[in-house]
């Protein structure tokens, strides 16, 4: 129940996001009528939060004798790979030139993968403890809170963070609000580093998402309250007339007149300038293809539907609107929009072309996200979709990272892209296999085989267990 | 072709039948009793029960024989504590019956009649290997949640392998908050009620001068009087490691009680108590978070350490999702396995592992003589699998329940065939089937 909830409800929309307003009025004046003096754009301060973080030491490292997983469906046996200064340098097989001076890792009989890259977690929004003062992942108060962002609620001290890379091999995540409003505010996406700030530990230059939410969630918590929404047709009557207020705003600010700054208005215009990028909680294939044609009417783009757990009722149609689905592999029943789960439904959206993610909307199973996708692929397998491990893969690093607009720095090992990468002990795709490294652009950030390479939250510290295994 | 492949490995097995004498021969057979996997082993099944495992099994004259073709054959898995045909849509309150949230009663309640063997839930954690179940009831408004089961999942209308298996109680936070906001009324309400039910026992007429304080209803005296005895096991929730060691020594008050402990996320900081004590335990083996301030010293090394320290340690899948999949209970066991490999982690081998999904939860609640292992006498529930079962995404490809050769086919596959081509033909998919 707390999952459902939890996981559905939040709709976080986060914003980073560069210029919204400022850019669309920038350009209409360009483009129409240049001498135009008296609307002055309005600029507001698009990352008022910037991001701290910077890479940790790196060295000079070399893994050897490994078998790669690139994260874009390539794979090399045998194979080597050269980080420096917290990029990948190249990757390749048994006789690429290698550095003289660098630490060289003997990966034989092991494998090595971009990190996961979870793109639906509350980590940080809903922590451990989950005690009432840390429940902080969903402004349960209105139906739509596009105003809010998810960083604001993020308690980097969460022990999930650590689990997440230690046992997960997960290096990026995105945090998202809850899915108790249609709107939930905005998504945060997050190196998974401990920091003493959240802005420590924010992904540079990574775009903003909105969390929106369907179905059963955001009418039962407002039909619980007596307001509005408590039918689905509640629901879209109220995005609608959230989406028709956003495109008046923003057009007040394209044509360059001066408007009362609104928060929630200003990430809704951020989507529909498609600066900032929607993430919508959905289960129901029916209410899915409805949201494509309201994303339509309105003008903006979703980018993932997350759950999704009937997206293989309309695999195609989510693969002819180049839309992802986030998926768990076999997650059922816990409420009624999750009834028709199917074991096969990420190898038959896989099958039909469409972009597949493994999500994991979970403090335990972002623990083992990789697990998740073995069982998905064996399912497909069965009914004759042939997935490969390294296919497979891209449904860790490299789909989540296109759909969170950060493809281009991480989430394959192509040369230059940020050394973010597991050295497993044994096949990532076998329940026998946990990380034995972890890389964050290129630093050590964890290592199986030094205690002091374990992260430990303020939480734990002198508490009992510290610094154990986990 | 898909569809093709579908259909010829559902004709493999038929629908239930009556139980047949049957023979599997050539399998890489596991008995489940945490001894080692035997090559060309053989299991013969007759009248429903296991007559014969192991190699050099010689197969009877006119029996049914089944070729495993070297693969993996086992005992069903026992879910070690679920809720597996209580619920159907866990928030689609109707067809939930894990709680009698505004019952009067407590400890008399029986889950027996709640159970639902025709729900989807049943055929979906079959098919994923699962044959029987401890099922308990959900902590409710009371103290004692009730009475659990031991089940079958067979595709039969009846489940019930053993009614009245186990009583349950929640201690710490979950407790705290039934009895009156404190652990001291937890305890207290704990001994008030076996008290007055012991009262009950020797004269029913003094049940009512308990009423007030005790606050039990004569169904749930009778209940607590077979608690008391030891007849039923005692299943208590339980986490903290100072809670742990203070439920094991509510047996010195009642010494016939016959604990088993559930969660015991901290168990592995008073592992030698437990292992003193000789109380098994039930696990979700990878709960590895300080969910709560009991959980603090939570780790995934918390079942091997305990195993190490001898004691009886099951595995299952609650503290997630305990009605819906079961299946998860392979993985958790494979990942046991897979911690044994990390330095400084503590796991199982695969022997010990395996065990701790069939035969450890079996014995927990008193059933280890019928049920949970291939050893002769107990129930003929065997499943053939297409790999490794601690492997991910392992499945069964038969089943037998008592002998009775089982459906794998769920609702799941019946959706997922509808859509393996997700367009419409010449008529809706609602005229596809």
């Amino acid at each position: 129940m707390i999952r459902g909830v939890k996981g559905s409800l939040l709709a976080a929309v986060s914003l980073a996001l560069v210029g919204c307003a400022a850019t669309g009025s920038e350009a209409k004046s360009a483009g129409d009528e240049p001498a135009a003096p008296a609307a002055k754009p309005v600029k507001f301060n698009k990352d008022p939060y910037p991001s701290t973080y910077k890479g940790y030491p790196t060295r000079l490292t070399v893994v050897k004798g490994v078998t790669i997983f690139d994260g874009e469906g390539g794979r090399i046996d045998n194979g080597s790979i050269v980080m420096t200064s917290g990029k990948v340098d190249r990757i390749g097989g048994p006789d690429m030139e290698l550095p003289t001076d660098a630490d060289v890792i003997d990966g034989t009989g092991k494998f090595l993968t971009p990190g996961v890259i979870d793109i639906h977690s509350h980590l940080g929004d809903y922590p451990s403890p989950g005690v009432d003062a840390h429940s902080d992942g969903n402004e349960a108060t209105s139906p739509t809170t596009p105003e809010v962002w998810s960083e604001h609620s993020v308690w980097p001290q969460d022990p999930g963070f650590s689990r997440a890379l230690a046992n997960g091999g997960v290096t990026a995540l995105q945090v998202l609000p809850g899915s108790a409003n249609l709107m939930g505010g905005r998504s945060i996406t997050l190196k998974n580093v401990p920091s003493r700030t959240v802005q420590g530990m924010k992904f540079p230059g990574a775009p903003y998402g909105l969390k929106m939410a369907c179905g059963e969630n955001p009418k039962r918590v407002y039909g619980g309250k007596g307001r509005m929404p408590s039918t689905r047709m509640g629901n879209f009557a109220v995005n609608r007339a959230t989406w028709q207020k956003a495109a008046a705003y923003k057009k007040k600010m394209d044509d360059g007149k001066a408007v009362d700054r609104d928060l929630a208005m200003e990430t809704l215009a951020g989507v529909l300038s498609g600066e900032i990028l929607v993430h919508n909680h959905c289960y129901r294939a029916d209410e899915m293809a409805l949201v494509i044609d309201m994303s339509k009417e309105f003008g903006y783009k979703v980018s993932t539907f997350h759950h999704a757990v009937e997206s293989y009722k309309i695999a195609d149609i989510l693969a002819k609107e180049g839309i992802c689905s986030a998926m768990w592999a076999d997650w059922w029943g816990f409420k009624m929009e999750a009834y028709d789960s199917v074991n096969e439904n990420i190898p038959l959206v896989y099958k039909a072309g469409a972009c597949t993610i493994v999500h994991s909307d979970d403090a335990n199973q972002i623990q083992r996200l990789n697990q998740e996708a073995a069982k998905a692929r064996a399912a497909g397998r069965r009914i004759g979709i042939d997935v490969s491990d390294e296919q497979a893969w891209t449904w860790l690093s490299y789909n989540p990272a296109k759909a969170l607009g950060i493809a281009d720095r991480t989430g394959s090992l192509k040369p230059g892209k940020m050394a973010d990468v597991v050295l497993w002990n044994g096949n990532p795709f076998s329940a026998y296999t946990r990380p034995e490294k972890v890389w964050i652009d290129g630093a050590l950030m964890f290592d199986a085989n030094d205690p002091k390479r374990r992260p430990v939250s303020d939480f734990e510290l002198g508490q009992p267990g510290e610094g154990d295994v986990k | 072709m898909i569809r093709a492949l579908l259909l010829s490995a559902a004709a493999v097995i038929a629908v239930p039948a009556a139980a047949q004498d049957v023979a599997i021969v050539n399998a890489k057979l596991v008995i489940g009793d945490g001894s080692a996997p035997v090559d060309g082993g053989t299991v013969v099944v007759r009248g429903g029960k296991v007559v014969a495992a192991g190699a050099g099994v010689a197969v009877p004259a006119g029996i049914e024989r089944v070729d495993a073709q070297g693969k993996y054959v086992t005992p069903g898995i026992v879910a070690a504590f679920s809720r597996v045909g209580l619920t159907e849509v866990d928030a689609v309150t109707g067809t939930n019956d894990r709680s009698a949230n505004r019952s009067r009663f407590s400890a008399g309640l029986d889950i027996a009649p709640a159970l639902n063997p025709m729900g989807s839930p049943v055929a979906v954690n079959r098919a994923s290997g699962v044959t029987r179940a401890i099922v308990a009831p959900q902590s409710s408004s009371n103290l004692f949640a009730g009475q659990g089961a031991v089940v079958d999942l067979a595709d039969d209308m009846d489940m019930v392998t053993k009614p009245r298996a186990l009583q349950y109680v929640a201690f710490g936070e979950d407790g705290s908050a039934k009895a009156g906001g404190s652990r001291a009324a937890t305890f207290l309400l704990f001994r008030e009620q076996l008290l007055a039910a012991r009262s009950y026992a020797r004269n029913p007429a003094t049940l009512a001068e308990w009423d007030n304080d005790a606050m039990i209803q004569r169904a749930d005296a009778d209940a607590l009087v077979r608690v008391i005895d030891g007849t039923t096991p005692l299943f208590v929730r339980v986490d903290r490691a100072a809670d742990i060691v203070n439920v094991l020594k509510l047996r010195q008050d009642f010494p016939a009680l016959k604990l088993v402990l559930v969660g015991v996320t901290e168990g592995w900081l008073v592992a030698r108590e437990i292992a003193a004590a000789k109380v098994p335990v039930l696990v979700s083996p990878l709960t590895d978070l300080p969910g709560t301030f009991e959980q603090l010293g939570a780790t995934q090394s918390n079942a091997g350490r305990l195993k190490a320290a001898g004691v009886d340690v099951s595995v299952g899948v609650f503290d997630d999702d305990d009605a819906h999949k079961m299946g998860y209970a392979t993985q958790y066991a494979g990942n046991l396995v897979g911690l044994a490999r990390v330095p400084g982690a503590s796991g199982m081998t695969w022997d010990q592992a395996f065990a701790s999904i069939s035969s450890v939860p079996a014995r927990a609640v008193g059933m280890e003589g019928s049920i949970g292992s291939l050893r002769p006498g107990r129930a003929g529930d065997v499943v053939i699998w297409d790999n490794d079962p601690l492997e991910l995404g392992s499945r069964p490809t038969a089943i037998w329940i008592d002998g009775k050769a089982q459906s794998l086919t769920t609702r799941q596959d019946r959706l997922r065939d509808r859509y393996l081509t997700p367009q419409e033909g010449a008529l809706p998919k609602a005229y596809d089937r």
